[in-house]
């Protein structure tokens, strides 16, 4: 590796910052979701109590209606900020597929490479994009189950209220995967981490 | 500007003289007992603060609800046949506790920013111009499910009563104690019912005989049965579960 490009900052200040907050955001609404889950379970399983936050109903629709505001201000943000300065373009396209067949394989084989840490390879551009669409999916599919008189169109788009609900659930289930899948890499790379605090 | 930086280098110079060990016992000493007293101030008011904290941002969300809500939109009508059955009962007691009123000495009164405050019979109630909706209540516990409602649109009412319809609150009182409130504009929504039947019968007492207030536009717990007074208000009358901690405006 070249020694200069040690110290070019990969991830830039907003980047890092957007997402310690989006930590925050989603701990605290997956959380509180899962009390809010129990008062009226879609599937035969409750979560258990002890690792939602909330104390009751009411107490974890508190938490989950503040935490969106961080969510959907600090999302923004990152879409915003990740757009105008071309880095969403840079980080993310082109996605190949013989890339993705390649990258797929070495990564089942674990051999995939990750000594580029200013580049994605394919399987982490996916991941990325699929998170960022999942959280999108959330944040339309939350707006139906909270308001869906007000949002008609929507509300058809999700198949009714009581399918929004569904689509919810799976979408938060989607996230708590990639975030499982996300935090075994980082112990298995953890360079990442330091990459995440400091920027390089 | 000479002075100051001789200060920061006599400063500098005097940190130099003092022996490492003692300058790192210094820092040691700050950081426990400013830690410690942050921590002890801590406990026992982040459980406060952060409540605190919660119902205010609560407070900002009912403003924006008020913001967002449409009183030209209508909550989405359904076939009779869509109809849950059978319809869940729903209370914070239960079937045991359904409050029995007799229709004969039922009175509902009226009172605050109303000019005419006379007490009304069922009777008196039924002879209002009636209409009836096929629509979905949800639950602030998620589920949901459709029924049929029949009365008088909560708007004619208020406008037979005189109600000073730029008054900020609707407050009503029940039967087996419970309460709510609810905005002026909800209260004015096409949709929006006093309640008097259900699936086309006299409304049973456990779906809130004699007399419920029905809005599709909002979550079950605003939804109040067995009402027994009416009030038109600007100042805050809160709710059962409003004041424990459930958001106020609670509309869907």
């Amino acid at each position: 590796m070249v020694v200069n490009q040690e110290n070019k900052i990969i991830h830039p200040i907003w980047l890092r910052a957007n997402h310690w907050i989006n930590l925050v955001a989603v701990t605290l609404l997956i959380l509180s979701g899962w009390r809010i889950y129990n008062a009226s379970p879609i599937f035969s399983f409750s979560f258990p109590s002890q690792i939602t936050l909330g104390g009751w109903l009411g107490g974890a629709l508190l938490w989950h209606f503040a935490a969106m505001w961080l969510l959907l201000f600090n999302g923004l943000m990152y879409l915003f900020l990740n757009i105008i300065s071309g880095r969403f373009k840079t980080r993310f396209f082109p996605i190949k597929i013989r890339d993705l067949i390649n990258d797929l394989l070495a990564a089942l084989n674990g051999k995939l490479a990750h000594d580029s840490l200013s580049e994605y390879n394919t399987v982490q551009k996916l991941a990325y994009l699929f998170v960022i669409v999942d959280i999108i999916l959330l944040v339309l599919s939350g707006l139906v189950v909270w308001k869906s008189v007000q949002f008609p169109l929507l509300r058809e788009l999700m198949g009714g209220y009581d399918n929004a609900r569904i689509v919810h659930f799976f979408a938060m289930a989607g996230l708590v995967a990639f975030v499982t899948v996300h935090v075994v890499m980082v112990a298995l790379v953890p360079k990442t981490l330091v990459l995440m605090i400091r920027g390089r | 500007m000479k002075k100051t930086l001789d200060k920061s280098i006599i400063i500098q110079e005097a940190l130099k003289e003092l022996p490492s060990p003692t300058r790192r016992l210094l820092m040691k000493r700050a950081v426990t007992l400013g830690g410690l007293s942050l921590l002890s101030g801590c406990a026992v008011t982040d459980e406060i603060s952060a409540e605190r904290m919660l119902k205010k941002i609560s407070k900002l969300n009912d403003d924006f609800q008020a913001w967002l809500f449409d009183p030209n939109k209508l909550a989405p009508t359904y076939a009779e046949s869509m109809i849950t059955k059978p319809f869940p009962f729903n209370a914070y007691y239960g079937r045991d506790e359904i409050p029995e009123i007799d229709e004969e000495d039922y009175l509902l009164e009226v009172s605050g920013m109303v000019a005419d405050k006379h007490s009304w019979t069922l009777a008196e109630l039924r002879q209002l111009p009636q209409t009836s909706q096929v629509t979905r209540h949800i639950c602030v516990e998620g589920w949901s499910a459709i029924g049929k409602w029949g009365g008088v649109t909560f708007a004619t009412f208020l406008n037979r009563i005189g109600a000073d319809l730029s008054a900020k609150y609707v407050g009503f009182k029940c039967e087996d104690d419970y309460y709510t409130s609810i905005d002026m504009p909800t209260a004015l929504h096409s949709q929006t019912l006093l309640t008097l039947t259900y699936d086309g019968k006299t409304l049973p007492p456990e779906y809130g005989f004699p007399m419920k207030l029905r809005m599709p536009t909002k979550l079950g717990y605003k939804n109040p049965k067995h009402i027994v007074a009416i009030f038109v208000t600007n100042t805050y009358p809160g709710g059962y579960w409003e004041d424990k901690g459930y958001n106020w405006f609670g509309g869907s």
